[in-house]
């Protein structure tokens, strides 16, 4: 883990909502992996004070990219910056989803912003000629995100919004249920960005026998591990664990986190 | 020729290389990749309790006005777990290692401080009596003047460590509880923990903390340490630390102007991780800008 001051190529608004900032990367010593993330300065001010952690969206030889969700203080500083400017970023930080070339099919569910965590999940696993099918949820149609970008990567994509009233959990479990499983072996289920639809993808994972895992989010201090404010329960067995988000995440096996 | 400079502090018998060192619960072994802790005055591991305790309902922190609150709650795994493992992880650094020591009582304080002065690793002890008295009425060790002597008395009979007491700055008086440090038998004072805050988010009406209330730091404080560190100076011979929003250089030298012989850096490790070794680098420039050939000339140099 170290800090950079990084380019930042682009840094546009894609939606309502969200923004896309591509920066430049190329000083990075080590490689980046899906599910990691960085400690981004929104502005160098005393307020916004502390950093805000961001996945990567995609993942490139030189630059790295980030969706982020405007969202209080610090993400709306953060839409200030221009092409040209740096950004000072701490990362990669965290462990990465495993993505193991043997599998063949897998499955992303992914509410709001958590596809951006879950995109570059897809762009690995085309890398590795693995087949995805995802469900995005969302508020409004607006707000699926990233929808292109993984139909680009051979995705098949269902698509569940509050606007349509098709994102109630009852639904997306009769979309995995009927229409995904009787179509497709998964072999692994990656999920992001919603407490309903992780416990929803941890049933499914339990019930059916399919591998799994989260990327989980919580409020950070320091992100290195030191200062125990991103803590979340995971089982160890028959005992709850307390682990770190930051350093121990913020990938865990699905079927371990306790999601609250 | 260039003369030698002199950044050497002492804390009681203990003689640090230089006056920055970590402020106990933003600093562990984790943060070796961002810095060299060999270049650090002291190594200070997180407060550790006697027995393991979970720690605080979440969130844990929240941003504020230049500054945050947290209320972690001494997550810890106990002092044994602190001999088996913790030390150990320090044990191929060069810099002292100072112990910091959270209690329900004043017995649990003697005892823990009795089994750490023991242990070869640990250099001095900081006795965090900033966490709350639960023997007593539940508020902290540190608010009442004849709790805190007693409290450091005890721990004195037990040890021949230097003894850092960790005040709370929330008390009408941070000077009636430093003489009662002092005369205890405290060798050094640290001036002080976080400030005890609140944060409500108007649109939800919730506290931005999970434990309602939580210890503000960061750049915000600075000004309320150095008052207090000023005040306790000119009651006290006790070497202080001072500790509480300190960002950079300037901000160190702020405090030692103010009457403070060493400082300690928390929150400003969480956006820079480098801003320990950063604030030395910076104060040795300073020294050497305005040829100080010893830091020491500078404790206490306030003109008023
Ligand atoms: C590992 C990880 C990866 C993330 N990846 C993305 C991403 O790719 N795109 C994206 O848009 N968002 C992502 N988030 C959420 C993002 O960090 C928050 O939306 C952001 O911090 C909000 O900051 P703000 O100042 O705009 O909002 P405010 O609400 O004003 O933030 C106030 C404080 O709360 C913290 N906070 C608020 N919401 C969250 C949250 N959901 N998670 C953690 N801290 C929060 C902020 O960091 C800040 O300290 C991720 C969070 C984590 C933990
Ligand atoms: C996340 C966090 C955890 C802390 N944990 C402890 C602790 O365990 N023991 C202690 O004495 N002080 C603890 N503190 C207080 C700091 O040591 C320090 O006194 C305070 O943060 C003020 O300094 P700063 O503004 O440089 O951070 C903690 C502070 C933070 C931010």
């Amino acid at each position: 883990m170290k800090q950079y001051k990084a380019p930042v190529l682009l840094n546009q608004q894609v939606s309502n909502r969200y923004w896309h900032m591509i920066v430049n990367t190329s000083m990075l010593d080590q490689s980046v992996e899906p599910g990691q993330f960085f400690q981004i300065r929104c502005a160098d001010k005393y307020t916004p004070f502390l950093r805000r952690p961001l996945s990567v969206y995609r993942i490139n030889e030189h630059t790295t990219e980030f969706l982020y969700l405007v969202k209080g203080k610090g993400t709306t500083e953060m839409t200030t910056i221009e092409q040209g400017d740096t950004i000072d970023l701490m990362g990669p930080l965290g462990n990465g989803f495993q993505i193991d070339s043997s599998m063949k099919t897998i499955l992303l569910v992914a509410r709001g912003v958590g596809v951006a965590t879950l995109a570059a999940v897809a762009q690995a696993a085309y890398n590795k000629q693995i087949h995805c099918v995802a469900i995005l949820s969302a508020r409004t149609k607006e707000d699926l995100l990233a929808a292109e970008f993984l139909e680009g990567f051979g995705a098949d994509v269902y698509k569940v919004t509050e606007e349509d009233g098709t994102s109630d959990v009852t639904n997306v479990q009769s979309i995995i249920t009927n229409e995904i499983f009787g179509k497709y072996k998964i072999d692994c289920i990656y999920t992001c960005g919603s407490r309903r639809l992780s416990k929803l993808a941890q049933e499914m994972s339990t019930n059916y026998d399919i591998p799994g895992q989260i990327a989980l989010e919580e409020h950070m201090g320091c992100a290195m591990g030191a200062c125990f404010a991103c803590v979340c329960d995971v089982m160890d067995g028959d005992v709850t664990k307390s682990v770190r988000v930051c350093i121990e995440g913020p990938v865990f096996p699905l079927r371990k986190v306790v999601i609250e | 020729m260039m003369k030698k400079l002199n950044t050497e502090v002492k804390i009681g018998t203990l003689t640090l290389k230089n006056p920055v060192m970590p402020a106990s619960g933003a600093f562990g072994v984790e943060m070796q990749d961002a810095i060299d802790f060999n270049q650090l005055g002291a190594i200070l591991p997180k407060s550790i309790t006697k027995y393991p305790q979970p720690g605080n309902a979440k969130p844990r922190v929240c941003e504020t006005t230049a500054g945050m609150i947290n209320s972690i709650g001494i997550q810890s795994k106990g002092i044994d777990y602190f001999l088996s493992t913790i030390i150990p992880s320090f044990d191929t650094f060069e810099p002292p290692l100072i112990a910091s020591i959270s209690a329900d009582s004043i017995e649990e304080f003697v005892e823990m401080s009795t089994i750490l002065g023991n242990n070869g690793s640990v250099s001095a002890l900081e006795l965090n009596i900033s966490c709350p008295n639960l023997k007593g009425d539940g508020s902290a060790f540190g608010m009442d003047k004849s709790v805190t002597n007693k409290l450091i008395s005890e721990v004195r009979q037990v040890t021949e460590l230097p003894l850092i007491a960790k005040l709370t700055p929330n008390v009408t008086s941070i000077q009636e509880i430093a003489i009662a440090a002092e005369k205890g038998g405290a060798d050094a004072l640290n001036v002080a923990n976080t400030l005890l805050a609140m944060a409500i988010d108007v649109d939800s009406k919730r506290p931005l903390i999970g434990n309602v209330m939580g210890g503000f730091s960061g750049p915000a404080v600075k000004p309320i340490i150095v008052r207090m560190i000023y005040q306790v100076a000119q009651v006290s011979s006790l070497p202080i630390i001072g500790c509480g929003g300190i960002m950079n250089g300037r901000d160190a030298l702020e405090m030692i102007i103010a009457g403070a012989s060493a400082v300690q850096v928390g929150t400003a490790s969480f956006i820079h991780p480098t801003a320990l070794t950063d604030i030395l680098n910076e104060i040795e420039t300073y020294l050497i800008e305005h040829d100080i050939d010893d830091i020491n000339e500078l404790v206490g140099s306030v003109i008023v």
